[in-house]
């Protein structure tokens, strides 16, 4: 009765999902078999478990899905809007209705916490599809002509930091707008975009409108290269962007970049502090930090800087680590061994640059892949840890003394996905936000997302939008 | 375990005129209500199960005020409040007995002979409750009348007239008045009327005011108007008693009352406790809920964990 209110695990059940032993590639509506029978293994995160075994597509592979989905553009592309429109909406409510199934799976296959693909991930995958839904027929009033007319085929290449989600973002408004896909989830998480292939099935949809190709970076590479695809888009690392731009220079294809980022989190001396703190940790530690749009770098007023990281600190110290399953967790495991070994060596980088790193005291479980939530002070722009992105739970805390100072270290650095600012000051958010440099800022909130907001980058963080109305355009001979 | 505030600390210039302690109160960070809400909200979906529900049963049990305030209070209904209070249910002896029984000055001799030798402490509310619209001698003649009955604790109403029109000396020099006349025999347990104050930000500045005047206790509300205590008010005063701590050194307890009816709601806000003041206010000499229809839903879920089978309303006593 005396002893402090240690909650007790509360793990979610496993035997909601049926993971089989085999996934075949997803191709003109069946599942096969890769052409030349090579197979590869995903694993849990958090516990280095085989899940699965997965069929890794080649290039003859992706020759017969881009074949498929030019077969089915056709049709799909005659399709009155109402009619798309249809399919999406029932796309939508299966994946509301099997939406625990799908969030244990994404838990399983990514690391992150159920918390975070219950309340976050599902949701906004399904209020995508239902957005996007509602703009397939009425396509003609959204700004782009008369009558705007699909692409053709959509080569698109997700990340693994939200596997359903990224798919939800590219898919919707290509079947939206009349465009068929071919779609490569990344090699670490395929398991949630074979189950949307299933989900496409049920839902009817026609035979190769969407097609699934889990694979590594050739497969993707050469979906991307591939003469017959009409439309690139990508969401992933910086390097592997830059090298589709080279790819696709010349040819017609048109394209869309989500790349990396380095987001500043600008907090003045008049911001709400607890709830700044909130947002700081919602910034950086949501997905264990591994969001392009992550708050990474914390600007703080030098006059606030004790009591803000005092609190910070203390707030850090109530995260729960552990099993992503658990409803309780916070912060889950890192998605590979190669990515914390990533996170691993810039952290060690930047101590031995001089910064200070910190970490509350946090048991890490034996097996899976595991990193502490850190923090650095002082960090100047100068360090490593100040410029490259981490993709880890990973701060880097920085000071300013003027609003001119945080805007000049916020715009300096080689990326422009997200800023946020925290003050109680209205006018002082109209005219901060207006210099930032980035595609989203936020005030006195972080990481927020929206299917009706447009979403993207600048400089090296890519270019096109994804969600609302901009993200038609991608999708558009316009 | 301080019980009562200190009068000198760090903050106490801060009292030194109407100017100051205005500058003081407005120059406390601001509450940003989507924050605010969004965080109590995402407390509130921590999965509490087995021994840490059994164990929050017992606690939340344990920081019940049971109160009765109506005019139609009778000697009779106060007595079997009293051996309610004492022992929650009789069918199991193992059931902690509430933090306090609460009534109107009137009634505290009463209160105290129901539940002499059982450690349950009698609180009064008093100070023109729930309205506090009396002159400041009545009101401390209403506290006075409690304290001299031997009352444990007294609830006070703030003058939220006063507090609204921005006459916050007016309002600290009250509560400080009646501290004086709680002295060394009662506790203080200051209520804002949380709902009457109606921002956030007057709710942290009248948690830092109850605090700089001697409060041994903050409270949300009476119980008498139609928004009472929530997780996102009760959050934001816990951040008040922490950061207040963490600048004097004093503990000030906080207690959530009206409108917290199930065990559920109980269990959130003892994670909020957890998580944001932490578990030197896990105790129900910091922390009390001021419900009364409460318990006996914690009665029944714990009944429940102790069979395995939900009893019903005539399994626990009315009153």
């Amino acid at each position: 009765m005396a002893s402090a209110f240690d909650y007790a695990p509360a793990p979610e059940s496993r035997s909601v999902v049926d993971i089989a032993p085999s996934y075949g590639l997803f191709i003109d509506g069946e599942f096969v078999d890769a052409a030349d029978g090579k197979v590869f293994k995903t694993v849990s995160p958090s516990t280095e478990e085989v899940l699965s075994e997965v069929a890794q597509a080649g290039s003859e592979d992706v020759d017969r899905a881009v074949k498929a989905a030019r077969k089915a553009f056709e049709k799909w592309s005659a399709l009155p809007g109402p009619e798309r429109a249809k399919y999406l909406f029932r796309i939508a409510r299966i994946i509301q209705e099997r939406s625990r199934e799908l969030a244990v799976l994404e838990t399983l296959d990514n690391g992150k916490p159920i918390k975070e693909t219950r309340d976050a991930d599902l949701p906004l995958v399904a209020a995508h599809f239902f957005y996007y839904a509602g703009w397939a027929d009425k396509l003609e009033h959204a700004g782009f002509g008369a009558s705007p007319k699909p692409l053709g085929v959509a080569g698109q290449v997700i990340p693994w930091n939200f596997p359903l989600l990224m798919l939800a973002w590219k898919i919707a408004p290509a079947l939206a707008t009349g465009n068929t896909v071919v779609l490569k989830p990344a090699e670490t998480t395929p398991l949630s975009a074979l189950f949307f292939a299933d989900i496409c099935r049920q839902a009817g949809l026609p035979r190769g409108v969407v097609n699934i190709l889990p694979g590594y970076g050739d497969t993707g590479a050469a979906l991307v290269a591939h003469p017959d695809v009409d439309k690139v888009a990508f969401t992933g690392s910086t390097a592997v962007g830059k090298e589709i731009a080279r790819t696709v220079a010349g040819t017609r294809k048109k394209v869309t970049l989500e790349l990396g980022g380095k987001g500043a989190n600008i907090v003045f001396d008049d911001a709400p502090i607890d709830q700044a703190v909130e947002g700081i940790v919602n910034g950086i530690f949501f997905n264990q930090g591994q969001v392009c749009c992550a708050g990474s770098r914390l600007l703080v007023q030098e006059s606030i800087q004790d009591e803000l990281l005092d609190s910070l600190k203390r707030r850090l110290s109530t995260l729960r680590l552990g099993d992503p399953l658990d409803k309780n967790t916070d912060i889950g495991a890192i998605n590979s061994a190669e990515q914390l070994s990533r996170i691993t060596s810039l952290v060690e980088k930047g101590a031995a640059e001089g910064a200070e790193p910190w970490s509350p005291e946090c048991e890490l479980p034996s097996s899976g892949y595991w990193f502490a939530p850190t923090l650095f002070t002082n960090v100047t722009q100068a360090h490593t840890i100040a410029r490259d992105e981490i993709f880890g739970p990973v701060l880097s805390v920085l000071t300013f003394r003027t609003p001119d100072e945080a805007v000049a270290k916020a715009n300096n650095t080689q990326y422009g996905l997200s800023a946020g600012i925290w003050t109680e000051k209205g006018s002082r958010i109209l005219a901060v936000a207006n210099k930032l440099r980035a595609g989203v800022v936020w005030s006195n909130t972080f990481n927020k997302f929206d299917p009706t907001s447009p979403f993207g980058g600048y400089k090296e963080s890519g270019f096109g939008r994804e969600g609302g109305r901009h993200g038609l355009e991608a999708y558009l001979d316009v | 375990m301080p019980t009562t505030a200190s009068a000198a600390h760090p903050l106490t210039d801060v009292t030194a005129s109407d100017s100051t302690l205005r500058r003081f109160l407005h120059g406390l960070p601001g509450v940003d209500a989507v924050g605010l809400e969004a965080r109590a909200a995402s407390l509130g979906t921590r999965s509490i199960k087995t021994t840490a529900k059994a164990y929050a049963i017992d606690l939340a049990i344990s920081m019940v005020d049971l109160t009765t305030l109506e005019g139609a209070d009778t000697p009779g209904k106060v007595r079997a409040l009293g051996a309610k209070a004492a022992r929650p249910d009789p069918t199991d002896r193992t059931t902690p007995a509430t933090a306090a029984v609460c009534v109107y000055p009137d009634m505290v001799p009463v209160a105290k002979e129901a539940v002499a030798g059982s450690g349950v402490k009698v609180a009064s509310v008093a100070t023109a409750f729930p309205a506090g619209r009396a002159a400041l001698d009545v009101k401390l003649a209403d506290v006075r009348d409690a304290v001299a009955a031997g009352a444990d604790e007294v609830d006070m109403v703030i003058d939220r007239g006063a507090f609204l029109s921005g006459r916050y000396m007016k309002v600290y020099d009250e509560i400080v008045a009646v501290r004086e006349v709680c002295g060394t025999a009662a506790r203080l347990k200051v209520i804002f009327e949380t709902g009457e104050l109606s921002t956030y930000d007057n709710i942290r500045r009248a948690s830092w005011l109850g605090m700089l005047a001697g409060a041994d206790f903050i409270k949300t509300s009476t119980g008498k108007v139609a928004v009472n205590a929530t997780p996102a008010n009760t959050l934001l005063m816990l951040e008040a008693v922490r950061d207040f701590r963490a600048q004097t050194g004093i503990q000030v307890g906080v207690k959530p009352a009206g409108g917290i009816r199930t065990s559920k709601d109980a269990i959130k806000f003892l994670v909020v406790v957890n998580e944001t003041a932490g578990e030197d206010w896990l105790d129900n000499h910091w922390f009390r809920f001021g419900a009364s229809s409460l318990l006996n839903d914690l009665l029944m879920q714990r009944q429940k964990l102790a069979t395995g089978r939900y009893s019903g309303p005539d399994y626990v006593t009315v009153d």
